[in-house]
């Protein structure tokens, strides 16, 4: 997934950049970045629990904020690590749509490899733009 | 590091940026710090600090203490204090885990006692006290209960059996903010947290066994006052927060005071973190109130921990907590925002004080001490890496100008991706165990992130608060085992 995190910003917290062609790869590459501060590869997490949400937000930031602290807040409320499989996004619609479909499993600290706990979204120089290339977002969480 | 050139030295702990540094500014800016810090300190705590001297009410200085580094909103390590008739409340003041703190807990035991059983000991502990990502407590609670957690805090845990009396009396405002109102809390705040008292937390929350070696005692007299009275006494200290229900009641408030902060109270802030409502308006009560919930959960969250840990070494020691000494020296909060009164302009009135990573250090005398610091001054408990130690300090006061604030531990100088490249889990285990430090963790690469050269040197910090007359130093505690998230 094409994020990184940047080193020089926000030293206590977990900051990155995540950048996608598309709207739609800008918000999955950004979910793999806040799950990946959580657990160690990520792509070990297996797939049996399926959740699909729908968020709708005037502002395309924030519906990245309210998306971003969805998979926050299911990690509490159901202890649910989550690869975002698809996402959707109406831009056209007001406010703007988004429909995401999610595969994780429960915590298990034996078998994953656990890292840091996200406790939030920040929104410390958060936004998202789009040039030439596409879509760049840059994030700061905070852990 | 790039310092701001006019930052001007005011005397050799404390340094201004004057109002004219950016637009906006009502008042300078205050750091708190050796000359060597400053140096040290990253750009980010002067962007910050200056975006907090712009704030509606604000009294005095934007203030930072010698720990400050760059966070969201305030730097981390900031404090300040507004006219709550003028002023607004902001959760960027605050902070995401609202009431992370710190507790000191005594025992009787000595380190020679102790080491013979400290593998077990650090091994039950991990074991009982749930650490971690996604952790769950053994506190099975009824969202309605967990309610009235939120508006009792200490309170509700002294009337469940998980605490003594003297618990509360040792808790910064009794372990229980008066005024909290859990109808300003969502579900979605109580969903997050419900089930998790009880547990640490991770990243920067751990749980250490520490000794008072004689030569680390830096103040004889207080040092007994806070009844370290042994030759390398053994003492438990911890730092966690409100975990995921304080996480979401500031997430919830931040998106509300976006909507408002502008447009409805025409408010012009630097950095969204630091969106805000006048501490009057509806918003800013209903806040006031959810944050107080928040600062309830956590007392209760190390409340409950403290419950265990007297479980634990009751059972590994086969004598019972109260004959153990197991005492609670204090427990102080970094992430709130209280009325006080204090000083200003040689007046005593209320004030709205925000800290954000830094302690209230209650000089000698001063209302809110319990009647057995009050010739000393509040305990100050100032965590440090895991691999080098804490300090235990005491509020002096000098402290006036901060409204008597202090700093809250080292403070970080190296990403956590940075930490994670550079150091592995099992190594540092290792290394710690070769030097008589037990380590458990939930996780090798969450170990990794808080090696101790991540951290700024701790000696400096608290050196710098006792310079600076806001804190001084008691005991430096080292730790013998440890419990990381």
């Amino acid at each position: 997934m094409p994020f990184r995190y940047l080193e020089d910003v926000a030293t206590a917290d977990a900051a990155f950049e995540a950048t996608g062609e598309t709207i739609e790869e800008v918000f999955l590459a950004a979910a793999a970045a806040t799950v990946n501060v959580m657990v160690e590869h990520p792509e070990e997490v297996e797939g049996g629990e399926e959740i699909s949400f729908e968020l709708e937000q005037g502002d395309l930031e924030m519906l990245l904020f309210d998306f971003l602290q969805e998979i926050i807040y299911l990690k509490d409320a159901r202890r649910l690590l989550l690869r975002v499989e698809s996402v959707d996004i109406d831009m056209k619609a007001t406010p703007i749509r988004l429909a995401a479909r999610t595969r994780g499993e429960t915590i298990d600290a034996q078998r994953h490899r656990l890292l840091t706990d996200v406790k939030a979204v920040t929104l410390h120089r958060f936004g998202i733009r789009r040039d030439d290339r596409g879509w760049t977002a840059t994030v700061v969480l905070d852990v | 590091m790039t310092l701001p050139s006019v930052i001007r030295k005011i005397s050799d702990t404390v340094w201004e940026i004057p109002v004219t540094y950016k637009q906006g500014m009502i008042v300078p800016a205050r750091i708190y710090c050796t000359e060597g810090l400053l140096s040290r300190m990253d750009e980010g705590v002067f962007e910050q600090v200056t975006n907090v001297a712009c704030l509606p009410g604000i009294i005095n200085y934007a203030f930072c203490m010698p720990d400050g580094h760059w966070g969201y909103g305030f730097p981390i390590g900031g404090m300040a204090a507004m006219d709550p008739e003028t002023g607004v409340i902001s959760p960027g003041g605050i902070g995401f885990d609202i009431n992370c703190g710190m507790r000191l807990v005594l025992t009787s035991l000595t380190y020679d006692e102790v080491k013979p059983e400290l593998p077990r000991l650090v091994d039950a502990l991990f074991s009982r006290i749930p650490a971690g990502v996604g952790s769950t407590g053994f506190v099975r609670i009824s969202r309605d209960e967990f309610r009235l957690v939120a508006e009792m805090g200490s309170r509700w845990c002294k009337r469940n059996g998980y605490a003594w009396q003297e618990d509360l009396e040792m808790t910064e405002e009794g372990g229980c903010f008066s005024g909290a109102d859990a109808s300003a809390v969502s579900d979605k705040a109580v969903e997050r947290g419900f089930d998790q008292i009880g547990t640490l937390g991770s990243g920067n929350h751990y749980l250490e066994i520490q000794v008072a070696k004689p030569e680390n005692i830096h103040d004889e007299e207080t040092a007994r006052s806070f009844g370290f009275t042994l030759p390398n006494q053994v003492a438990i200290m911890f730092h966690c927060g409100s975990r995921g229900f304080g996480h979401q009641v500031a997430t919830d408030y931040l998106k509300l005071f976006l909507g408002v902060c502008g447009k409805k109270y025409g408010i012009r802030v630097n950095d969204r973190e630091l969106s805000c409502a006048p501490f009057r308006s509806t918003e800013g009560q209903a806040y006031f109130a959810a944050m107080k919930c928040a600062v309830n959960m956590a007392f209760a969250n190390r409340q409950v921990i403290l419950h265990r840990i007297r479980e634990v070494f009751s059972s590994i020691f086969h004598r019972s907590p109260e004959d153990l000494g197991m005492r609670m020296v204090y427990d102080v909060a970094h992430n709130t925002a209280k009325l006080e009164r204090h000083t200003v302009k040689g007046k005593k009135r209320e004030i709205l004080v925000h800290r954000k990573g830094a302690t209230r250090a209650l000089a000698p005398g001063m209302e809110g001490l319990p009647d057995c610091y009050r010739e000393t001054g509040q305990p100050v408990i100032i965590g440090g890496s895991m691999e080098t130690g804490s300090y235990l300090l005491a509020g002096l006061p000098g402290g006036e100008e901060t409204f008597f604030t202090t700093a809250h531990g080292s403070g970080r100088s190296m990403s956590r991706h940075q930490a994670k490249k550079l150091f592995r889990g099992q190594k540092i285990q290792r290394e710690m165990e070769e030097r008589g430090i037990h380590v458990r963790t939930a996780s090798w690469g969450a170990l990794a992130e808080e090696a101790g050269p991540a951290y700024k040197n701790i000696d400096e910090v608290v050196e710098a608060t006792e310079l600076a007359g806001l804190s001084k130093r008691v005991i430096r505690l080292v730790p013998i085992g440890n419990i990381k998230g």
